[in-house]
């Protein structure tokens, strides 16, 4: 390793450590059809099972016969709640302290909710048994619209929760109340307003919509009789939390239940909660004795396994005739359909909704937050962001608009007079929130000089100008978006699931030839962990990555950890990967010191070794330190070169952005073209930057999406009408806008290689810059605020309204 | 139901089997045939996980009986890399260009970027956007992929191959 | 997502077929290219005991010039229909409308034939096959006969296809050279159906339109026929005013159902405006 005549820059190249435009280890296979997948498992005896599901969105079940269907050839079991109740299991915790049915328990409460379970030799011959099982209903009114969810004659949906006044996050107003959740100081934010030269109040919703990887939710379970031990191949983001709900609920010993999450074809929030499929298979395989797989199909993913967001939030902001504001008050009505099955950290039932005071300075904030039931699929999950965290970046993101629209004053503008200042940070938040670090000017000036800001508001005001005189049809639309995130769960003192506290792990075992293994508690479903883990190792102890080999998702080899979901990796079990590669290279440099005979303290690192200060010549290879640490390690020292590390974060992360969306719209059809988007994201210190650029431009897609059409829509009756993929807006190739992406780096603080997290900022951050811009086009007419999502026809009854068609 | 047997070359090799008359092509190839990079992400015809090549064609091999496919010549992501096993220009040009993350839509989307090339040698980057707009990615924002294809074609063209600017 | 059982056939002849189809009767289906089927049988919403696979007849497959006619096979596929020298030279608004079909892996699958043939309103072909004033030849068990594409929809799914019957050929009169023509298409993304939808067919003769045909996609439970809108812009230089008022004219035919593309008034307003442009379009590219 101490070769000269290669140079310091050759030798850092080799690496391919943080900062390199690594290409991905995992590319090598997905490209060549060799992932595995859950599907691609196959087991001896395997057999399949599927779910007669609910047409009805609220009913009875008078009876279910399953003679038919256990006739079907090849149909050998029929589950239903009667049979799951002989093992305890017909109900099942969520992960928000509610109870949710695994299998239909007297009535269904949603469309499309899983009824009975068969279990059969094939897909085939299962599909046909679902078609043979004859259940009879009796149609119960239907609830729909959160807001008369409290309605005194509102039907009843829970009746298990029948005179509970007391529910898992305090007390329940009405027999479809969840939880009331407040935070910040009611008192001094109505002073606040009471005092207000300006106040502005709209009611603004972000709709009901779905992560829908295009990997569906699946699972194969293989319970061994002989031994006991039950092995669960699943589409998991969190397998150790999988493995520990399991040994709760099911009663099995924790070292003999194994939970192997391979290759994930995407995840986005969805793969993070348990389901009924997995409940049922791993029943149907204790009961059959043979391995069972369960494979949702498209329609149930979009209609059972949980939806995002449902958040409707009527929101407030006070503030002086000059713009700084000085007071924030927002009221959320929170639908979560039958059951509350957020996948949030468990103590906190509105997520980290209370960033909603956003990158700004407000002096005083208030929020409440009201969770219902309703008959509607049960969710409430995290879509591609940290727990709520969009939901509030939309509403403060419109809000701050909708204020500057109030004073005459250019977005642009009030933002840069409301930032939190860089001389604030650590910044403590009205909503009680210490934000790390940020440097919000340098960012939104960086992006307003690049899109040349004051040249596209001159274009636009003459385009209004023509619109005007009728020389177009087209208005013109500029959307701001300046968000904070808030990632990185979590500290243990904030941070459980089920009393779990939310850590991350990292091992790293060096082979005496100078290659290692490294594992982690995470589980990439497309972030590339394979690539970006092996960058920090390579960084940190000087050993290529190309020489490490990563290992995800397999509970009885990686160390605990909380899993990939709320842009947590990088933050938790990055920083756990960095300080088991310092205790591994501490290690090192003991042996090194032994070796070069000198004191550790004379030794300086030379990005892949050793050197003796002073002594440029004198340098020991960490290539050379791993054979030694095997074979030759100093008098008294034990042998190898491995070290663990569980990371408990002392706070969140912050990462932040600027972006800026602009558009045009037809207003006789209501077409829109997004003509520019630029997104700077500021996520600390940069990994891999092929790879953040890759997530920005995936995030952003999911973000254009969700603004201009995605949505999972019910109609007055209760049934889905957004069920399959013609009608749930994925955008193809053509529809997508083109990204333009930038930064800055400001680093985390407290995080040990100073990095933040940004899977999940383009999504939130780019929601509000697609409907600001929708907004800001329409503003000049005379609006306050369109409700998303903006698809064609939305907007052009938004023109109707305002009386430009 | 009684089966039927069909046999159709996949990959350069005869295969055969017994299947249903419903049984999907996808599912033949994947459980009958044991090739798993075909995946199944919509069932509905739109979203081109499990693009397959028939007799010089893009299918989407869920919405095709096997029994359709007797005698047909078939090519799946596993047999798009070079005869000598290493990557094709495609499979390169989608890992050098960072086109794909989860790699769930990556198989459909090298097949069907692989007949694109076969039609359209020198596509613009309008004609790859609509190209493949039979492939539903929720990972990349197709960016990227429309990079990989570029590059792609200028590996198989033996032009130089530049990225745009952002 | 399993399709239910079935008995699969696959005859060779168009005889063969229409024969299998009258002895099996309403538990027969044909099969072309499946794309609106299959589905449909995924989610056993159609769960026909047999299906008769058209593509074992070679007759059904090809595009030939008869005078002033374009015979197109029912079997021929949307892509075919694209990269057809003769459709880009004679009827060039038929691979206009094709590309707007659906994606490349469905228009490699996809034939003329379904899609006129199964009554979805939402398809494309069948408004522009009025509009080209088309024939459908039909095949059953007593001999041949031809339906006017404009008399073949009865109501969504439901057309002059008796039991037994087959639809084996399109015949396109071939439009005048230097006819303008367009195929404007509202939809949300690519692979959806038309919100809207206006195909125009039109011939100038010193700047004024001399004849002009319109027809309308997935905007009633048939496709439709604009005649009195094509008619008020007969002789005129499709001024402003006679745009507006065709629009207005092929509104009042309009009955679209509200759905996910929005609610029925919208889909009746753009449908308007999808006729303006398509008429404007024709225009600019007559001669």
């Amino acid at each position: 390793m101490n070769d000269m005549t290669i140079t310091r820059a050759e030798r850092e190249a080799k690496l391919e450590g943080m900062g390199c435009k690594r290409k991905r280890v995992e590319d090598i296979r997905f490209t060549q059809g060799k992932g595995n997948y859950v599907d691609d498992v196959k087991l001896p005896g395997m057999l399949h099972g599927d779910f007669v599901r609910s047409p009805h969105p609220h009913a009875r079940i008078k009876s279910i016969d399953k003679e038919k269907a256990l006739k079907v050839p090849g149909v050998l079991a029929v589950l239903t709640a009667e049979d799951l109740k002989g093992v305890n299991l017909a109900w099942m915790p969520t992960l928000a302290g509610d109870v949710q049915m695994v299998l239909a328990d007297g009535k269904v409460l949603f469309q499309n909710q899983e009824v009975a379970f068969v279990v059969a030799t094939d897909r085939y011959a299962a599909d046909d048994g679902i078609n043979a099982v004859e259940v009879e209903y009796e149609a119960l009114p239907v609830l729909v619209d959160p807001f008369h969810a409290m309605d005194a004659d509102a039907p009843v949906l829970r009746e298990d929760l029948e005179g509970k006044t007391e529910g898992a996050h305090g007390p329940r107003k009405h027999h479809n109340h969840i939880f009331e959740w407040t935070v910040g100081d009611r008192d001094l934010t109505d002073a606040a307003f009471r005092k207000a030269e300006v106040t502005i109040k709209e009611m603004i919703s972000y709709h009901r919509t779905h992560p829908s990887p295009l990997e569906t939710c699946q699972c194969l379970c293989s319970f061994d009789k002989v031994k006991g031990e039950l092995t669960i191949y699943g589409t998991f983001q969190a397998p150790h939390v999988i493995r520990t709900v399991v040994a709760l609920i099911a009663k099995i010993p924790e070292h003999k239940i194994h939970v192997i999450a391979p290759d994930i074809g995407g995840g986005f929030g969805n793969k993070v909660g348990a389901y009924p499929g997995y409940i049922c298979a791993a029943v149907a395989s204790i009961v059959t004795g043979r391995p069972v797989k369960w494979v949702e199909d498209r329609i149930e993913n979009l209609c059972a396994t949980s939806f995002a967001r449902d958040y409707h939030m009527t929101t407030e902001i006070a503030a002086t005739k000059e713009g700084k504001v000085t007071g924030l008050r927002v009221h959320v009505l929170a639908d979560h359909g039958a059951f509350d099955a957020c996948a949030d950290p468990s103590k906190w039932p509105a997520g980290f909704f209370n960033i909603v005071t956003g990158s700004y300075d407000f002096p005083t904030a208030h929020l409440a937050v009201d969770g219902v039931y309703t008959n509607k699929a049960p969710g409430g999950v995290a879509y591609r962001c940290s727990f709520r965290v969009t939901e509030a970046a939309y509403c403060i993101e419109r809000a701050m608009d909708i204020l500057a629209q109030k004073l005459g004053m250019d977005p642009a503008e009030l933002r840069l007079k409301n930032f939190i200042r860089q001389e604030q940070f650590p910044y403590h938040s009205a909503l009680g929130w210490e934000y790390d670090s940020g440097d919000y000017h340098t960012a939104m000036k960086k992006m307003m000089d690049t899109v040349d800001y004051a040249g596209l508001r001159r274009e636009q005001a003459e385009k209004r100008a023509a619109f005007r005189r009728g020389e177009t049809r087209e208005i013109m639309g500029l959307g701001i978006s300046f968000f904070t995130e808030i990632v990185g769960a979590g500290p243990s003192k904030n941070c459980d699931i089920l009393g779990i506290a939310m850590f991350d792990s990292c091992e790293i075992r060096l082979h005496p030839t100078g290659a290692g293994i490294a594992r982690m508690g995470t589980k990439s479903q497309g972030q590339g962990h394979e690539t970006t883990w092996a960058q920090i190792i390579a960084t940190e102890i000087g050993i290529p990555a190309d020489d490490i080999m990563v290992e995800e998702g397999n509970t009885d080899t990686a160390p605990y950890g909380l899993g990939t979901y709320g842009s947590r990796s990088t933050p938790v079990a990055g920083a756990a990967i960095a300080m088991a590669a310092r205790k591994v290279k501490a290690k090192a440099q003991m042996i090194a010191a032994y070796r070069l005979e000198v004191h550790e303290d004379d030794l300086e690192w030379d990005i892949d070794g050793f050197r003796v200060k002073g002594l440029p010549e004198k340098f020991l290879g960490m290539k050379d330190i791993c054979w030694i640490a095997y074979n030759a390690p100093p008098p008294g020292m034990e042998p190898g070169l491995e070290a663990v590390s569980y990371y408990d974060p002392p706070n969140m992360t912050y990462p932040f952005g600027a972006y800026l969306c602009v558009m045009d719209i037809d207003v006789d059809t209501g077409v829109y073209k997004v003509r520019r988007f630029y997104a700077l994201d500021d996520c600390g210190t940069r990994i891999n930057p092929m790879i953040i650029e890759g997530q920005v431009h995936g995030g952003l897609t999911e973000a254009f999406a969700i603004a201009m059409g995605q949505e999972i829509r019910y109609d007055e009756n209760g049934n889905v009408v957004t069920g399959s993929f013609m009608d749930f807006f994925l955008p193809t190739a053509v529809e997508t806008p083109h990204w333009e992406t930038d930064f800055t780096v400001t680093p985390s603080p407290h995080h040990p290689i100073g990095a933040k997290g940004v899977g999940e900022s383009p999504n939130v951050g780019g929601v509000p810059a697609f409907s600001n811009a929708v907004n800001d086009a329409f503003s000049f007419l005379g609006s306050t605020h369109i409700q998303m999502p903006h698809d064609f026809w939305r907007n052009w009854q938004a023109a109707k309204a305002l009386g430009a068609v | 139901m009684a089966k039927t047997h069909v046999t159709m070359r996949v990959n350069g090799s005869e295969v055969e089997g017994l299947v249903e008359p419903r049984t999907l092509l996808v599912h033949f190839i994947r459980e009958n045939l044991a090739l798993t990079g075909t995946h199944i992400g919509c069932e509905t015809t739109h979203c081109g996980a499990c693009t397959v090549d028939l007799d010089g064609m893009s299918v989407k091999s869920c919405t095709v009986f096997a029994v359709q496919a007797e005698g047909s010549e078939i090519t799946t992501i596993e047999g798009i890399a070079n005869a000598d096993g290493t990557l094709s220009a495609l499979q390169e040009g989608f890992r050098q260009m960072h086109g794909l993350q989860c790699g769930f839509c990556t198989p459909g989307m090298i097949v069907r970027a692989h007949r694109l090339l076969k039609e359209n040698p020198t596509p613009s980057e309008e004609e790859i956007r609509f190209g493949i707009a039979g492939n539903l990615c929720r990972c990349t924002g197709y960016q990227n992929i429309v990079k990989a294809i570029q590059y792609a074609a200028a590996k198989i063209n033996g032009t130089e191959f530049r990225e745009a600017a952002e | 997502m399993i399709p239910g059982p079935f008995q699969f056939h696959r005859p060779q002849s168009v005889a063969d077929a229409v024969k299998l189809l009258s002895t099996l009767g309403d538990e027969a289906r044909p099969l072309a290219g499946g794309h609106s089927l299959v589905p449909m049988m995924k989610l056993r919403l159609a769960t026909p005991e047999h299906l008769i696979d058209l593509h074992g007849i070679g007759s059904l497959k090809g595009i030939r010039r008869e005078g002033d006619t374009l015979v197109i096979g029912a079997m021929t596929t949307q892509h075919e229909l694209v990269a057809s020298p003769e459709i880009a030279a004679l009827v060039p608004i038929v691979k206009e409308t094709s590309l707007q079909i659906a994606d490349p892996q469905v228009r490699y699958r996809g034939t003329l034939g379904g899609n006129v043939a199964n009554g979805d309103p939402g398809n494309d072909m069948p408004g522009l096959m009025m509009a080209l004033g088309a024939r459908y030849r039909l095949e059953g068990p007593d001999g041949a006969r031809d339906v006017d594409a404009v008399d073949f929809y009865q109501g969504a799914y439901f057309t002059a296809l008796e039991p037994g019957e087959l639809l084996t050929e399109i015949a396109i009169p071939v439009p005048p050279s230097g006819h303008g023509y367009a195929y404007e298409k509202l939809k949300r993304k690519i692979g959806d159906y038309a919100t809207a939808a206006a195909a125009v067919v039109l011939t100038l003769s010193a700047g004024k339109v001399a004849t002009c045909r319109i027809g309308l996609t997935n905007l009633s439970e048939t496709p439709l026929l604009a005649e009195d809108a094509a008619a008020c812009v007969i002789g005129t230089t499709l001024d402003e005013a006679t745009l507006a008022k065709a629009a207005d004219l092929a509104r009042a035919v309009m009955q679209p159902a509200a759905d996910g593309r929005g609610p029925a008034e919208y889909r009746t307003h753009v449908g308007g405006i999808m006729v303006m442009r398509a008429l404007k379009r024709a225009a600019a590219k007559a001669v």
